[in-house]
């Protein structure tokens, strides 16, 4: 488990790390906490010309508050997201998601903008930035590009991000006072990927004439399932404008059942993982409903 | 036999004394085999193959001899001219087959991963480079993988010349079972499926080899259990004379029973470095760990149980398949987890009737070996099911069920209708101390409460007897050159302090901090006045090293016979000097003392430095005999064992939606006979227990129909970790075992025995009430739900 030669830089610019990369394209990898990278370069599962080490870059680490939103900066390590009271305060969903991505000396160097630009199918932070509707700012010799998290994630281990683009930035819009979220990730050991998870966020309508009130918006994520974070959009639109009752729990599992199509590992088969999902869901409803007061 | 010890000095043997040898542990200043650094050393790499079953055609190495820093390029054929290959037969047991092992692959490759080539280079980076310069041919042969299907008639045979891939079939009866099962008015059934599963050492297995040509010397430094077996095996295959060579093992990181064993890869480089004159360095990475060290278990077993309407036990079966990759491992055999399943399983119970099958087939897979506990914990997890099914289908509590059918505490010396000999064992005291320990009656009213609110939580139960310490009437007639007597050297030094040189050796478990108390205990000094020097076959005296629990019960027994032996030699000296006869001193606190009242009468110190340096004060015709040397081995008209025994109980809940296993707590009640260090003793079980639940719920080697391993690396062979792990409480009985003077038996599998039967035992409890039943381990979340989806149907 020796990797293959390469070159290294240290790139301590970011127009630096960008020249680069233009330079030598599908031939360079950045690494920034490198905790998937150096395995797969060790198991010569990636032999890279070029190694660019973003590490030393000013400027690319940190969590910010504007006013309408939380800009992450792609180097910025889990440990920081977990720890960070901007999150606590207006991003509660990855403040949950945060325990359970991987273990201490992992998120001790491990970066949001790596495990994005992995885009490990069964990873927490991206379904909770395709939940939470985050946009990716994507930096290159030619300029800045914004892509919004539903379109980034294409496939397994593969994005919309170019061999001459670094993810630089992370924008997440702050979560709204009557805002709800939930999430929940089914695994063997406390710190790995999920054989299932779930992250949504929910918005409640308050009943103009009755105290009854209903979904106004809602967002169901589902990863681990199928190559990429999954968001359960006719399920959804099944349940925005309903109160969540048992009625509608047994409905959204059934929706959900035919919008799923997980594919299979060694964590279990595609229907265990489609029955996983469905626990998930009513999971999340549940806790949902008893958070608008529909269900006790 | 004489278990006193002295009387008028606090004792050392039973105290929790820290292990003074861990200090350089935590200073970083370990010194593993791939901290040694030799001059002109080579690094070597295996190209290992990438199929399960093939021929090799051709091997083209050109290429890969003209990249950088290659020194050496070695296939199979090049070993074999000075390396004879091992075979996994057993001289007693004709009908055993094995095929002949060579240290790489010859005609054929029998697994993914066997090594093929051998790349010898400068640095590690350099040999891995050249991996893929060397092209070899394969004809792809169709895998044998399923052990149901390497029987089958048309399965292809994996060692043609054997004719068959069934390697061995053991049968036992006793009494006449097919009339008490016709006769019984209960008969429960079950199957169950146990996973392949590996041990994972902190330590991969690593080697360096240096010959020297000049001297035809060899040393060996080997993360290895026996450096004995080990020269032994250089000596015979390499055909060096014994007395030039020497194995080493330096600081090892966790063995498991995985370092037991006589490994192809670690053969080569040994090999390679007489070829080359030079040293040769082999360490495995993680990946080709999980590829080349030992598997174990998986087995398959049909058993069934006869129960009389008043919940006795009156028959029992069980049919055993165990599947052991491509090749019997030599000296050590694979056959053992098959015969300890049908010689164990339900073993602490008085039936009469039994019959037991197994049988042993070849597949192309990694090959099975040792890994802590043998075999018996697959007999303790059938045992244990089974008797909790019979003790459900008569409506008896599943505790008071194997109380009812234990064997007798008057009924010792006892041997069972599985052929094992008990000396004594203590399953009454065991079970009543676990009963009040774990709050048995209040946890199940605790259970029916949590069952009424639809929690499934499950108790379980599992009773264990670990054989410990194996004696020469089971490894002798096998002829396979395995010591089973240990010895032990104490030198006084001039200081009065100890020298003690063990053939026991450290992987780790506090063997040799317990050997190093029962020296103090017998010369009265303090443990830190004790060195203890081990794992050197060419300096410690000869052995078995460390493997089937066995190093406190037989190398400690040597330890205190060399003690007893010196502190004599020392009295008489003493006598000497101080005008006394020897009987009237004894040694404590580092001082002669008078036997009768204590009073002490010289420094130990002083015996020693007269007796090495001022011989001149003593009479004429006293010889100091102050280096004393003395073995152990188990006498040959009792069991070649010491029956160790013990019970655990989990408590769990099931996530019946999930599928998720929650553990909440965890007992254990152990006997081992005498505990040296309640410390380490404890934390055996619990490191036992921890590695059971391991393979329990977690440790699973998935392989495909083409005999890929799918899951070779840490990310995805899911090990167990802290933050899962229940709090295990630990409580003793001590029942030492006459046969030594020590009188302690082995602990080191004890924990590992007991766990996966306890779990099996308590998710089935747990699933009861709901008709659902887990027949496969390990429990991962989809084994649950398939369990609960058919009762459903």
């Amino acid at each position: 488990m020796k990797a293959p030669l390469f070159d290294y830089v240290n790139a301590t610019s970011l127009d630096q790390a960008l020249g680069l990369l233009d330079q030598y394209g599908e031939e360079a990898r950045i690494i920034a906490g490198g905790q998937s990278l150096m395995a797969t370069l060790n198991m010569r599962l990636s032999q890279p010309q070029v190694l660019i080490d973003i590490n030393s870059i000013q400027g690319l680490s940190g969590v910010r508050e504007t006013r309408k939103d939380i800009r992450i900066g792609a180097l910025t390590r889990h440990m920081e997201l977990l720890e960070s009271d901007i999150v606590k305060e207006h991003l509660p969903l990855i403040a949950s998601a945060m325990p359970h991505v991987a273990h201490v000396a992992i998120r001790n160097r491990g970066t949001i903008g790596g495990s994005l630009s992995m885009a490990d199918p069964a990873a927490e932070l991206p379904a909770c930035c395709v939940a939470l509707d985050a946009t990716f700012e994507l930096s290159s010799r030619s300029g800045q590009r914004v892509v919004k998290a539903r379109d980034f994630f294409s496939g397994l281990y593969t994005t919309e991000r170019q061999d001459n683009e670094i993810l630089t930035q992370i924008t997440i819009p702050k979560c709204a006072p009557q805002q709800l979220h939930y999430f929940e990730e089914i695994n063997r050991r406390q710190g790995d990927f999920a054989i299932v998870g779930l992250a949504c966020t929910a918005a409640v309508k308050k009943g103009l004439m009755s105290s009854k009130r209903s979904l106004k918006a809602l967002d169901v994520v589902i990863f681990g399932c199928e190559d990429k974070p999954t968001r359960l959009a006719q399920t959804c639109l099944h349940l925005i404008g309903t109160s969540i009752d048992k009625n509608t729990i047994t409905a959204a599992k059934q929706k959900l059942e035919q919008e799923l199509n997980p594919t299979a590992n060694l964590e279990g088969r595609a229907d265990t993982k489609l029955h996983l999902a469905t626990v998930l869901l009513e999971r999340a409803l549940l806790s949902l409903a008893r958070d608008i007061g529909t269900i006790d | 036999m004489d278990n006193q010890r002295p009387s008028d000095r606090e004792s050392i043997i039973g105290k929790s004394v820290p292990r003074s040898a861990l200090r350089q542990l935590v200073h970083g200043r370990g010194r593993y085999t791939d901290d040694i650094q030799l001059p002109r050393m080579l690094e070597l790499v295996f190209v290992r193959s990438p199929l399960a079953h093939a021929k090799i055609v051709n091997i083209n190495i050109d290429d890969a001899l003209r990249q950088p820093g290659i020194a050496h390029i070695f296939t199979g054929a090049d070993i074999a001219e000075i390396c004879k290959p091992w075979n996994g037969e057993a001289a007693h047991r004709p009908n055993l087959k094995s095929a002949p092992q060579y240290p790489l692959a010859m005609e054929q490759v029998t697994w993914q991963g066997e090594p093929i080539v051998a790349i010898l280079a400068e640095t590690r980076a350099q040999a891995e480079d050249a991996i893929d310069h060397v092209f070899i041919d394969f004809e792809e042969l169709p895998a044998v993988v399923d052990p149901h299907g390497a029987l089958e008639a048309s399965a292809p045979l994996i060692h043609p010349d054997l004719g068959t891939n069934l390697a061995d079939e053991q049968l036992i009866e006793a009494g006449s079972p097919d009339e008490a099962f016709n006769k019984a008015l209960h008969v429960v059934e079950a199957d169950f499926t146990f996973g392949r599963q590996t041990g994972v050492t902190l330590e991969p297995r690593s080697v360096i080899a240096d010959y020297n040509s000049g001297s035809r010397s060899l040393t060996v430094y080997q993360s290895h259990q026996s450096p004995f077996q080990m020269q032994d095996l250089y000596a015979q295959n390499l055909a060096i004379d014994e007395n030039n060579v020497r194995v080493i093992c330096p600081d090892v990181g966790g063995a498991f029973g995985v370092k037991l064993h006589i490994y192809g890869d670690e053969v080569a480089a040994v090999a390679s470095s007489v070829l080359t004159g030079r040293p040769v360095k082999f360490v495995a990475d993680r990946m080709e760990s999980f590829v080349s060290d030992t598997h174990a278990r998986d087995h398959r077993v049909k058993a069934r149980m006869a129960v009389s309407a008043n919940g006795r036990i009156q028959a029992f079966e069980v049919d055993d398949l165990s599947a052991v990759g491509p090749y019997g491992h030599a000296r050590r055999f694979s056959i053992v987890e098959g015969l300890q399943t049908i010689t164990s399983a339900a073993a602490p119970y008085k039936f009469k009737h039994y019959r037991g099958r197994t049988r042993i087939v070849y597949q192309n897979k990694n090959m099975i070996g040792m890994y802590r506990g043998v075999g018996l914990p697959i007999a303790c997890a059938v045992g244990e099911q089974m008797v909790d099914l019979a003790a459900a289908a008569v409506h008896m509590d599943p505790l008071e069920f194997r109380r009812q059918n234990y064997i007798d505490d008057d009924m010792y010396p006892h041997t069972t209708a599985t052929g094992i000999h008990f000396e004594q064992l203590s399953l009454h005291q065991c079970l009543t101390q676990l009963k009040a320990l774990m709050n048995y009656d209040e946890l199940r009213q605790e259970q029916q409460q949590q069952r009424e609110r639809g929690i499934y939580r499950g108790i379980g139960i599992a009773t264990f007897i670990e054989q410990t310490a194996y004696g020469s009437r089971y490894y002798g007639p096998t002829e396979a050159r395995v010591s089973v007597q240990e010895g032990c050297t104490l030198k006084l030094e001039p200081t009065g302090k100890v020298r003690c040189l063990t053939s026991a050796t450290e992987q780790g478990q506090g063997t040799t901090a317990g050997i190093a108390q029962i020296v103090a205990e017998e010369l009265g000094i303090g443990v830190d006045d004790i060195s203890v020097i081990h794992g050197d076959s060419g300096t410690t005296p000869y052995g078995g090293g460390s493997w089937a629990s066995r190093g406190a019960a037989m190398a400690g027994e040597a330890a205190l016979k060399a003690a007893r032996q010196l502190q004599s030699n020392i009295l008489e000296v003493a006598a000497a000097l101080l005008d006394l006869a020897p009987q009237e001193l004894t040694l404590s606190r580092s001082r002669i003392c008078l036997k009768h009242n204590g009073q002490s009468c010289m420094e130990l110190e002083e015996v020693a430095k007269i007796g090495h340096f001022r011989q001149d004060q003593l009479p004429a015709d006293l010889q100091p005999e102050f280096a004393v040397t003395r073995s152990h081995v188990p006498r040959n008209d009792v069991p070649p064992y010491y029956v160790a025994n013990g019970v655990q109980a989990s408590y769990l809940e099931v996530d019946t939606h999930t599928g998720i296993i929650r553990l909440l707590r965890h007992w254990a009640v152990d006997d081992c006979g005498r505990i040296l260090n309640p410390m380490i003793v404890d934390e055996q079980v619990r490191g036992g227990i921890v590695q059971g639940i391991g393979g329990a719920l977690l440790e699973k080697c998935h392989y495909d129909l083409q005999g890929q391993m799918l899951n070779a690396s840490m990310a995805d062979y899911l090990v167990p970790m802290a933050s899962e792990m229940p709090d295990i409480h630990v409580e003793h009985v001590e029942t030492p075992t006459r046969y030594t003077q020590l009188g302690a038996k082995g602990v080191g599998e004890a924990g590992t025995i007991g766990a996966i039967g306890v779990m099996w035992c308590a998710i089935n409890d747990a699933l009861r009430p709901l008709g659902a039943q887990v027949k496969e381990q390990p429990f991962t979340p989809e084994v649950i739900l398939d369990a609960l989806k058919q009762t459903h149907q």
